[in-house]
C-alpha cells in the first residue's frame, strides 16, 4: 500500500478515517490539534461524509462521540491531557455504559510542558476508568492502532483510550496505509438500558466492567503491541513503553541490545510478560515518558524484591520528557562531552505578535488599574496568557480553562474589589459561561474582559465557537445591557477605551468588556484563502 | 548513510519549509525520515527548532542525541549558537548572519559572529541580502537551504524537485524564485569555502 509522510497526529487521523469512523469530535489543544485539522481538510473524509469540526469543549466532544457510539457508529474524540480533566465526567462514565460502535478517546500528553500547565499522565485516567489503553511508539503504530483499537473497542463493548506524547504527535515519518474499512450501519445497543446509569443499572454495568478486567488483561498479554524480546545478558531487564522504546533503541547500533526488553504498547500492563522478565533478570529498568505508572505498578506487584530502577527510584529524573541522552545515562553509558552553548545566547520566550490586539487591551487595562494595588487580574488560557510577561505583566493568574471569571468572583466575594477577569472568546464559550452565570446570580462586583480575536489563536487559528455570539450570551446570562461594552483595541482608541475600562471597573456589579479585533494571523490567512479561491475560480472559468 | 540535522530559527521564519523541502527530497530518494517539530506556544516569536533525521536504515528516535548532529541549519545567528551542544565535533554550522531582534537583551551581532567563526566547519551567509538581490525577500530560508545543500547527502536535483512540489500551489513565479534562491545559496556556500 501507499506510503505517506505524516505527523503522529495525522497518522492517527488517517488511521481513524481508514478504520471506518463516522465522526470525529475535539477541542483544539497542543499537542492534539492536528488530528482534527487533518480530518477537516481531508477530501477523503468529506467524500465519505465523516463528521468533523470543533466542539465547544472536550466534555461536549466526548459526549457527542459517545452518542455516535450509542447508535453503533465508530467515532473518535481527541484532546490534550488537561482536556481530559474537562471531559472526565463523561469519560469515566463511558466505561460504565460501555461503547456500542467503536469509540477511541485520543489524549495527547505534554511532558516537559512545552505548551501546558502540567504534565499529567493520561494512562492513569485509563487505569482509573479501568479500560484498555494503547500507547504507540511511532507513527506507523499510531496508524495501525486505530484499526486495532476500534476492533478492540467493539470486541469488549468498551471505549479505548489512546495516549500519545508531544514528540510523537509532532514528529513526521513515513506511514504505510491499509485498505479503508466501511463505516458501520446504525444499530442500537444490544442491552437496551446499558446507557441508563440509574444506580440499579449502573451497579450491574460496573460489575460487568469488573468482570471484563481479566479479559482486558488477557488481550493485552496476547497483543502484538506488547512484546518480550529475549537477551543474553540477564543482569538487567528493561521495560520500555510508547516512545521511550525508540530512545532505548537509539542507544544500541543496529538495535542490538544484550538485555531482555519488554516493549509495552497496550494496557493493562501484560502481567505474564512482566513476570517473565522479572523472574529472569537481576534488576529492572523502566523507561516511560510521563509519570512512573509502570514503576508504581511493578513495585506494588512485587514489593521490595529486586531493584526496580526508574523515575521513583531516581535513576531517571522524576519530571520532564525522556530523550536519548537521559536513557543513555540510565543505561550507565558515559556521555561524550559536547560543545557548549556560548554564554551570550539570550533566552527568547514566546510573546504577543507585533500589532496583536491584546497588546492594546493590556495597555488600556494597565493604565486603568494604575491607581489600585497590584494582583487584581485573574486570567485564563490562550495567547493572552503571554500578558503575564514583560513588558505587560498585566495578569496575575492562569490556572485552567474558565477559571478567570470564577476566581475573580471568589476574590470579589471576599471583599477584594476591583477584581478583573481576562478571558479569550473561545475560552469563554469553552468554560467561562457558567462562571459568569454564578457571578450574575450573586451580583459579584467583577469586570470580565472577553478578548475577542475571533479565533482560537494559540493553537493556530481554529474556528472559535464564540464568534458573533458573545454579547447575546452575556445578555441572556443576565449581564445588564448597559454594562456590556464592545471596543476596538487599537492604539488610536486608547483614551476612549481607558475611560470605558475605568467606568466599568468602578461599577459595583457584573460588567463585561469585549475588546474586538481579529487575530492578525487569522486575518492574513483569510486574505490568502480569498486570493487562492479567486485564482481557482479564474482557472475554472 | 545517516544524517542528523538541527533546523533552528524564530517562530515564523520558515524553518518548517526547509524541513519540508529536505523531507520531500529524502522520501523521493527512498530514504527513511523522522522530523520532530515544535508547534504551539513557542511559535509566537519564541525560539523554535526541528530535529530532522534521514537515513537509509529505519530510524529509532525522533530526537537527535546531544553532540550527534551532522548539521545545524539556522535562519538566525543567535539561534544557531543555541543548539551548539547538539553539534558533533566534525559537524557543519550553516547560518544566516542577519539577527532577528525581538528581545531587549539581544547580544551584539559582532560577538555572535565571533562565536560562529569559532566553529571549525561553518558557513555564514547574509541570506536576506541574497534573497533581496533576486527580488524575493521571503526566500531567505531557501537561500540558507541552498547554502547547506553541498553538505546534505541528497541529490541537488531532488532538492529542486522538492521545491517544485512544495511551492507548486503558490504558482510558477514563487517556484522559480525559490529555485533561484536555492541556487544562489549553493553558489555562495561553494565560494565561501574558496575564500
Amino acid at each position: 500500500m501507499e506510503k505517506v509522510l505524516l505527523l503522529g497526529d495525522e497518522a492517527i487521523a488517517q488511521g481513524a478515517i481508514d478504520a471506518g469512523i463516522s465522526g470525529i469530535y475535539a477541542y483544539p489543544g497542543t499537542p492534539s490539534t492536528e488530528i482534527m485539522e487533518y480530518v477537516i481538510t481531508s477530501d477523503e473524509a468529506q467524500k465519505n461524509n465523516i463528521r468533523s469540526g470543533w466542539a465547544s469543549n472536550e466534555k461536549t466532544a466526548m459526549e457527542a462521540s459517545l452518542g455516535m457510539s450509542y447508535v453503533g457508529k465508530r467515532s473518535i474524540v481527541c484532546m490534550k491531557h488537561v482536556g481530559l480533566n474537562v471531559a472526565a465526567d463523561a469519560f469515566i462514565n463511558s466505561a460504565i455504559t460501555g461503547a456500542n460502535g467503536g469509540l477511541i478517546v485520543v489524549v495527547a500528553d505534554d511532558p516537559s510542558m512545552h505548551s501546558s500547565q502540567n504534565e499529567q499522565d493520561s494512562r492513569f485516567f485509563g487505569q482509573f476508568a479501568m479500560i484498555p489503553v494503547l500507547e504507540p511508539s511511532n507513527q506507523q503504530e499510531a496508524y495501525d492502532m486505530m484499526h486495532y483499537g476500534f476492533d478492540l473497542s467493539e470486541k469488549f463493548g468498551i471505549p479505548v483510550l489512546m495516549r500519545i506524547t508531544t514528540r510523537l504527535a509532532h514528529s513526521r515519518s513515513g506511514v504505510v496505509k491499509k485498505t479503508r474499512r466501511k463505516q458501520n450501519e446504525i444499530s442500537l445497543p444490544k442491552t437496551a438500558n446499558q446507557f441508563i446509569l440509574l444506580p440499579s443499572n449502573a451497579r450491574k454495568r460496573f460489575r460487568l466492567l469488573l468482570d471484563n478486567q481479566p479479559g482486558f488483561l488477557k488481550d493485552s498479554e496476547s497483543s502484538p503491541f506488547n512484546k518480550l524480546y529475549q537477551g543474553k545478558d540477564s543482569s538487567l531487564g528493561i521495560i520500555a513503553s510508547g516512545i521511550a522504546y525508540n530512545y532505548l533503541m537509539e542507544n544500541f547500533s543496529d538495535r542490538d541490545i544484550p538485555y531482555p526488553v519488554l516493549k509495552v504498547g497496550q494496557y493493562p500492563l501484560p502481567k505474564h510478560q512482566v513476570s517473565d522478565l522479572y523472574e529472569q533478570c537481576d534488576e529492572i529498568l523502566i523507561l516511560e515518558d510521563g509519570y512512573p505508572m509502570i514503576e508504581e505498578t511493578i513495585n506494588s506487584y512485587f514489593g521490595l524484591g529486586k531493584k526496580i530502577k526508574g523515575r521513583i527510584e531516581g535513576t531517571l529524573q522524576r519530571d520532564g520528557e525522556l530523550n536519548p541522552n537521559k536513557v543513555a545515562s540510565a543505561l550507565g553509558f558515559v556521555l561524550e562531552e559536547t560543545l557548549e552553548m556560548p554564554g551570550l545566547v539570550a533566552p527568547r520566550p514566546p510573546k504577543l505578535c507585533k500589532g496583536c490586539p491584546h497588546i492594546y487591551s493590556y495597555n488600556a487595562l494597565n493604565d486603568a488599574l494604575a491607581p489600585y494595588t497590584k494582583g487584581r487580574v485573574f486570567s485564563d488560557i490562550g495567547c493572552y496568557t503571554l500578558g503575564a510577561l514583560e513588558p505587560f505583566e498585566a495578569i496575575n493568574t492562569c490556572v485552567d480553562m474558565g477559571a478567570s471569571i470564577t476566581m475573580a468572583k471568589g476574590a470579589a466575594d471576599a471583599g477584594f474589589v476591583p477584581a478583573i477577569s481576562v478571558i479569550g472568546d473561545s475560552t469563554f464559550t469553552h468554560s467561562g459561561m457558567t462562571g459568569l452565570l454564578d457571578a450574575v446570580n450573586d451580583n459579584s462586583p467583577i469586570t470580565v474582559i472577553i478578548l475577542d480575536n475571533g479565533t482560537v489563536a494559540m493553537t493556530g487559528g481554529q474556528k472559535s465557537q464564540a464568534t458573533g455570539k458573545i454579547e447575546k450570551i452575556c445578555e441572556a446570562i443576565g449581564v445588564e445591557k448597559d454594562h456590556i461594552v464592545v471596543m476596538d483595541p487599537s492604539p488610536k482608541w486608547h483614551e476612549k477605551n481607558l475611560e470605558a475600562f475605568k467606568k466599568e471597573i468602578d461599577y459595583q456589579g457584573v460588567s463585561v468588556i469585549i475588546p474586538r479585533r481579529e487575530c492578525l494571523h487569522t486575518a492574513t490567512q483569510k486574505i490568502r484563502d480569498e486570493k487562492k479561491k479567486k485564482e481557482l475560480e479564474n482557472i475554472q472559468n | 548513510m545517516k544524517q542528523d540535522i538541527i533546523l533552528a530559527g524564530v517562530g515564523g521564519q520558515g524553518i518548517l519549509s526547509i524541513a519540508a523541502s529536505i523531507g520531500t527530497a529524502a522520501i523521493n530518494q527512498g530514504l527513511f525520515l523522522k522530523q520532530a517539530e515544535v508547534h504551539g506556544m513557542s511559535q509566537r516569536g519564541g525560539d523554535v527548532h526541528s530535529d530532522l533525521r534521514i537515513s537509509d536504515k529505519e530510524i529509532a528516535s525522533d530526537l537527535i542525541p546531544a553532540g550527534k548532529a551532522d548539521l545545524i541549519i539556522s535562519v538566525e545567528p543567535m539561534e544557531a549558537l543555541r543548539y551548539l551542544p547538539m553539534l558533533s565535533k566534525d559537524g557543519w554550522l550553516i547560518t544566516n548572519i542577519v539577527p532577528y531582534v525581538n528581545i531587549p537583551d539581544y547580544p551584539e551581532i559582532d560577538d555572535i559572529l565571533k562565536e560562529v567563526k569559532k566553529i571549525k566547519n561553518h558557513i555564514a551567509i547574509d541570506a536576506n541580502k541574497v534573497a533581496m538581490d533576486i527580488g524575493s525577500r521571503r526566500s531567505a530560508n531557501i537561500v540558507i537551504l541552498g547554502a547547506a545543500s553541498p553538505y546534505l547527502d541528497l541529490k541537488f536535483e531532488e532538492l529542486q524537485n522538492a521545491i517544485r512540489q512544495i511551492f507548486n500551489r503558490k504558482g510558477d513565479k514563487v517556484v522559480d524564485l525559490n529555485l533561484k534562491a536555492l541556487e544562489m545559496g549553493r553558489e555562495f556556500a561553494n565560494n565561501f569555502l574558496k575564500n
